[in-house]
Parts: structure tokens; C-alpha cells; sequence
């Protein structure tokens, strides 16, 4: 059986949003078309597992942020080292402000991060906070619409030419002005969505999945539909929420 | 142009009958909404009014039932004034004050974020804290915030002034540290205790940042800490609750430690976070004179309020309320509800309004497991169902066991429906969806509207006693 050895930094610290409510739906997602998702948690100070597939990066709050700061500034070149390597990468608010250069706050203290996407965030004038959809183009030609929850004190900004993982449609996004919202390089996506992310958007998961079985399939392999009754409903509500409330400042 | 306080509150008290007249509401809120858009400085100088002044409780969580608690226990020696329903923002506090004819002390339940303005306004001669745990995220923002927020209303209280703290929660402790004229409260019963649960708040030393060493938690992430880093630890408390026997859903009783004398008390509400509840309480009537024996009789005459582990007969059957709203409030629920043997029929239902939380990811931190093994059927509930649902699914709970029931009235009586005769069916609402359930149940003659409650309550005795 095809294993899918999945990295999970500082579970400890980054946690909140449901981050757990992500690694669920990998698992179960990965288990049902017959793979096994084996769980790795790497702690500060830990190293990344060798052969490994998929890195998630959960949220936090600022403190637990800077706890885990400067271990992962320190990580950057593993973590490029291991996306070169084929594995497919998944930050979510925190964990994606921090795989930037780094986080400026209002006192100019500059918190640095990682360096593996290309962006940069500063601190703004109040929180980025509701429901939002995007959409994306994950796959050339293939339009999807992602729904989530945005709770954000940062404006992320995006360096010249770099990808954003998709546009806003309703919401905030990176920075509430650009219209973008995260990052893709390659088979790394970086996201303010929460809420949790994928049990609301199924497709999502299944194109990580695929993106992590390719590094040692040498491509994404057909992965059998599931029953997705349950995820279609939670979508369609999330989504009607963005239209009707998502992206007013409070 | 400022107006008279005396028109000011003339016109507040009018708008709240009109709006019960007019059936929209119970005015809980909005005559003092309309009071402090009139005159911003009306609460404050009502507030000097009270004779004996104005106590505070603020929470998480517990603090509706803490504060109907410690109404019991001061109601034979003050005549009071508070806010019941749960109406606990600055406008709710503002509508209490206008009805605040004949009371000497005021007692209030204030809302964390309102927190600051509110006790600016009361200048309060006692505060207590109860706890502080990861809730609304979207509302507030961050944990940390709302701390930095709360050290400044410790740091403005007044010399003189009581400040009650639950030393279990390491963060309230931080906070009154240093503070002449502090009570703290906490729990000693390591049977009760265990490891820290997942996605727990203040893991880390707010002075130093280094992780707390956890001897044993007992909810969430109150318990016994200390600091490796900077020393910081959990203090004796001042007042203790030990030798505590669950009873499922029915009660509890333990050894309440005063600071002269220890004595039984039997609480009428489950769980361990009641305890807590009861605590506060103790902590508050003791600061403000209540003898040992008014203590006890008001924690054990205390009934469930507003929602929380309230019982509703229905027929032959039994309807078991109980709120949840957060991760650590709706943990305790679970373990409380599993106590008793875990029910076959379960409904939750989820809403995401802005009192529920707009933000719904807080269920993905329940740990709802617990249920999944005894349950027969789920009935998920509210504006946000499926996202409950799958919060069931991909626990690995059979889909097929699922039924997505968005109307929260119409749960209920699927509920019922499967619930036998002499059974009990439990119901788990967010706030919201509990005004919905509450609605229902009172058009059809099972329960009192919230401000037939509040106005009873007000017209009895003064105190808000929270009475089914």
C-alpha cells in the first residue's frame, strides 16, 4: 500500500481553527481510496522527516506564533529542500504569514519567517475578519471555488510575479485591496482560510493528495469520487455566507 | 446637547414596553442601548445610586450561572439589582440600571469584551474572574488581547476594591499577582484531574513564553501549573472546592473550603465547570460579607438558568438543555452528558449568527468522540448542520446515522420522536438556536419567554434568581 507520509509542524502551538479538523479529512480522504497517511508531528527543534510527501502548517495566536518563529525562520532551506523533492504543502493563516520573509508589526519589530513564498506581511489598521470565497485555478483550464473563514490582523503582500492561490470574490483575501488571496508556488499553497479548509472544500484535498502521491508515483493518480453529499452542503452554505456577509470590516 | 438623565431614562424605560408590547422583543437590551446613545454617562451616575455599590462577574464561561448563584447567597442581605438573561453586554448592564428602584447592590454579569467599559462606568467594590478561554475568535480577535484588556481593568480598579480570581487559570492569576486585597479560588481534588486536552489555551507562560508544566488539568486548561521558566505557579487558593462526587446529570457535591470553615454543599447543576461556577460565587459572597451558611443554602437552592443543563418536561418525556458555544464549554458538556451512559438520540444544532460565533471552526476543537460509540442517531441541527455533520463523519460516525434537520424546532421534535416514554432526550444548542428552541417550547405552554423570566425575576425579589 502506497503511503503518504505527512509532516505536521508544531502541532503543539499551531492549532487553532480546527486545524485537526485538515488532518481528518487527509487521512480519511487518503484511507478511502486505499493509501495509508502516516502523521509525523515536528516539534521545535525537530527535523523534517526524511521522504516526505506533505507539510502542513496550521494557525495560531501571537504568542504561540512567536514561540515557533524562530525555529522556522531557521527551516527555510529544509522546507525548500523537501518542495524541490516533490512534496506538496499546505500553511494556513500563521503558518502561511510565517513561510514569508516575515511579519512587520505596527512597532516595526520585525518577526522574520521563513522565506519560502515570495510575500511579506505588515501589520494593518484592524482584523480581516469573515466569511470568504475565492476562486482558483489549481489545474490549467480548471476553475474551483474555495470557501473559508478569514480572521487576520496582517496584510499580506505578494512579491512582483508571484502566484496568488486564487482571486477574491467575496471577502478580504491577503491584504483586502489586492483582490488576491494566499500564495501557490508549485505544489505549495498558503491560505487565511480556515474554518476548517477542506472538509467545506473536498477538491482541494483530493488535488493535495494527489500532488503528495506524485512525488513518489511520479504523477497525481486517478483518485476514485467519494460520496461528498455532506461536504457539497457545507460548501454551499459557507459560500452563501461570503456573499451575504463577507468582507465588512468591523 | 445633553439631555436630562431624568428624560434620558424616561424615554429608555418606555421603549423597552413598547418593544414587549409590540412583541418584538423583551427589551432586555435596548431601552439601555437607547439610555447610552441619550446619555453617554447615564450608567455611571445611575450606578451611584446603589448604596451598597455594584459587584462585577465576568467569564468565558459559567458566568450566567455563577451570577444567578451568587444572587442566592447575597439576596437575604441586599436588596439587588442585575442583569438576568444573559444580557450581559454594556447595553444590558445600562437597561438593568434602569430598573434598579429600591436595590442597594448591584450584581452584574458582563460580557468579556464589554468588560473594560462597563466596569469604568460601575467602578465596582467587587470583581471577579472566572476564566478565560478561546471563544468567538471572531468577535474578539485574540485570547491575548482580551487579557491585555482585562490586566488594565484590574490595573483601574480601585484600591479598596475586591479583586476574586480563579487561580486555576493561570492567566487570572498572572493577573493578580502583586494586588493587595485579592481572594482566590480553585479546585483541589487531583481525582478529578487530568492531562491537558487538545487545542488547550495558556499553554505558555505569559511572563516567559516557556510551556507550562501541567501536574493535572480539570477543564480545559484550568488546574495545577507552574512555570520551568520564570517560577510562576499556581498558589494555595483562598477558598476550595475538594472530596467532589459527580453525579451525572443530576448534581454534584463536594467540601467547600472557607476561609474560616469548611462545610457540604450538594449543587443541583452537573459537571465539573459548575463547581467552578460555585466556586466564583462562594468567592464573591464571601467578599461581600455572606456568612458560610447563606454560602450554602444559596449554591444549593441555585437552579439551572437560562439553557444551561436545564430540564423541560414535555409530555411523557424529558428535554435536557444544555448551551454550548465554545470548545472547552461544549468538552465539559460531552464529558457531563457521557457521565450518565452516552444518550442514543443526540441533537446539536449549530448557528453562526453573531452571538453563536459567525466563525463555525470552533466544533473541529470538541472533542465530541466520547459520543460516537453508544449513539444511535444524530440529529444535526441549525444554519451550519452540515458542517456538523461532518464534524461527525469524518470522526468516522456512520453518515448513515446522520439526519440533517436545519430547523431547530423541527429537531427537537424529531428528537422526541425518537425518544421513548419516561425518556430523556438531550439537546446541545449554540446561543441562537437555544432562543429558537426557547421560543417554541414557550408558544406551546412548556417554558417561560426569557423576559417573562427576567421581568418575574425582577418583580420578585429584586435578584435575578433565574427560576424555570
Amino acid at each position: 500500500m502506497t503511503r503518504i507520509r505527512l509532516c505536521h509542524l508544531y502541532p503543539d502551538q499551531l492549532n487553532i481553527y480546527a486545524d485537526r479538523g485538515n488532518i481528518a479529512v487527509f487521512r480519511s480522504r487518503a484511507e478511502r481510496r486505499g493509501y495509508e497517511l502516516e502523521v509525523v508531528g515536528i516539534g521545535v527543534g525537530e527535523a523534517l522527516a526524511p521522504e516526505c510527501d506533505l507539510i502542513y502548517l496550521g494557525g495560531g495566536q501571537d504568542r504561540e506564533q512567536a514561540l515557533i518563529a524562530p525555529d522556522l525562520a531557521r527551516r527555510g532551506g529544509e522546507i525548500s529542500r523537501a518542495l524541490e523533492d516533490g512534496a506538496a504543502l499546505l500553511a494556513v493563516c500563521g503558518g502561511y504569514q510565517l513561510l514569508g520573509r516575515g511579519y512587520r508589526d505596527r512597532f516595526d519589530f520585525e518577526m522574520l519567517g521563513a522565506g519560502v513564498l515570495p510575500l511579506e506581511t505588515v501589520a494593518g489598521e484592524g482584523r480581516l475578519i469573515g466569511d470568504v470565497s475565492i476562486e482558483c485555478e489549481l489545474d490549467p483550464g480548471e476553475m474551483l471555488t474555495v470557501v473559508g473563514f478569514e480572521n487576520h490582523g496582517g496584510r499580506t503582500l505578494l512579491d512582483p510575479g508571484a502566484v496568488p492561490f486564487g482571486r477574491v470574490v467575496h471577502g478580504f483575501g491577503n491584504d483586502g485591496d489586492s483582490g488576491f488571496e494566499g500564495c501557490r508556488l508549485g505544489k505549495a499553497i498558503g491560505t487565511y482560510l480556515h474554518g476548517p479548509l477542506l472538509p467545506r472544500n473536498p477538491w482541494l484535498a483530493d488535488w493535495l493528495l494527489g500532488q503528495a502521491l506524485a512525488r513518489t508515483l511520479g504523477e497525481p493518480p486517478e483518485l476514485e469520487a467519494l460520496d461528498d453529499e455532506l461536504e457539497y452542503q457545507a460548501h454551499a452554505v459557507a459560500l452563501h455566507r461570503a456573499r451575504e456577509r463577507g468582507g465588512k470590516l468591523r | 446637547m445633553r439631555i436630562p438623565l431624568v428624560i434620558s431614562t424616561l424615554v429608555a424605560r418606555s421603549v423597552g414596553a413598547t418593544s414587549r408590547l409590540s412583541g418584538r422583543g423583551g427589551g432586555t437590551t435596548l431601552p439601555g442601548r437607547v439610555l447610552n446613545t441619550l446619555n453617554p454617562g447615564a450608567g455611571a451616575r445611575l450606578a451611584k445610586k446603589l448604596a451598597q455599590g455594584s459587584a462585577v462577574i465576568s467569564a468565558t464561561n459559567g458566568k450566567t450561572t455563577s451570577a444567578a448563584m451568587a444572587a442566592a447567597i447575597l439576596s437575604p442581605r441586599f436588596r439587588l439589582a442585575g442583569n438576568p438573561a444573559g444580557a450581559n453586554l454594556s447595553s444590558g448592564v445600562a437597561t438593568a440600571l434602569l430598573h434598579t428602584r429600591g436595590a442597594d447592590l448591584g450584581l452584574f454579569e458582563v460580557d468579556e469584551a464589554a468588560l473594560p467599559r462597563v466596569a469604568a462606568a460601575l467602578r465596582p467594590r467587587a470583581l471577579c474572574l472566572g476564566n478565560l478561554f478561546r471563544d468567538q475568535l471572531d468577535r474578539y480577535g485574540e485570547l491575548e488581547m482580551l487579557a491585555e484588556r482585562w490586566r488594565g481593568v484590574v490595573a483601574g480598579l480601585a484600591a479598596e476594591s475586591t479583586l476574586i480570581v480563579n487561580e486555576d487559570d493561570p492567566q487570572l492569576a498572572q493577573l493578580a499577582r502583586g494586588r493587595e486585597g485579592v481572594i482566590r479560588f480553585g479546585i483541589e481534588d487531583a481525582r478529578h484531574g487530568g492531562p491537558l486536552p487538545h487545542a488547550a489555551d495558556a499553554r505558555y507562560c505569559s511572563n516567559c513564553g516557556v510551556a507550562y508544566d501541567y501536574r493535572l488539568a480539570y477543564v480545559g486548561h484550568l488546574g495545577e501549573y507552574s512555570c520551568p521558566g520564570c517560577g510562576f505557579e499556581r498558589l494555595k487558593p483562598d477558598i476550595w472546592a475538594d472530596e467532589i462526587a459527580l453525579e451525572g446529570l443530576i448534581g454534584s457535591s463536594f467540601r467547600l473550603h472557607l476561609p474560616e470553615e469548611t462545610l457540604k454543599v450538594k449543587l443541583g447543576l452537573p459537571g465539573l465547570y459548575n463547581v467552578y461556577n460555585a466556586l466564583a460565587a462562594a468567592a464573591l459572597g464571601h467578599a461581600l460579607g455572606a456568612s458560610a451558611s447563606e454560602i450554602a443554602s444559596g449554591l444549593e437552592s441555585t437552579e439551572a438558568a437560562f439553557g444551561r443543563s436545564e430540564r423541560i418536561e414535555i409530555g411523557e418525556k424529558r428535554l435536557l438543555l444544555l448551551l454550548i458555544k465554545n470548545p472547552t464549554g461544549a468538552n465539559e458538556v460531552v464529558r457531563t452528558i457521557v457521565a450518565d451512559g452516552t444518550p442514543q438520540t443526540l441533537v446539536l444544532a449549530l448557528n453562526d449568527g453573531i452571538a453563536d460565533g459567525q466563525d463555525v471552526s470552533w466544533i473541529w476543537d470538541v472533542d465530541f468522540e466520547p459520543l460516537l460509540s453508544g449513539l444511535e442517531r444524530l440529529i444535526a441541527s441549525g444554519g451550519r448542520a452540515a458542517e456538523l455533520a461532518l464534524r461527525f463523519k469524518y470522526a468516522g460516525f456512520p453518515e448513515s446515522r446522520i439526519e440533517l434537520v436545519l430547523s431547530p424546532a423541527e429537531a427537537l421534535d424529531r428528537g422526541l420522536e425518537l425518544t421513548e416514554a419516561g425518556g430523556e432526550l438531550v439537546v446541545c444548542p449554540t446561543y441562537t438556536a437555544m432562543l429558537e428552541l426557547q421560543k417554541v417550547l414557550a408558544e406551546r405552554g412548556h417554558a417561560d419567554l426569557y423576559w417573562q423570566r427576567a421581568a418575574r425575576a425582577r418583580k420578585e425579589s429584586g435578584p435575578p434568581r433565574h427560576q424555570r
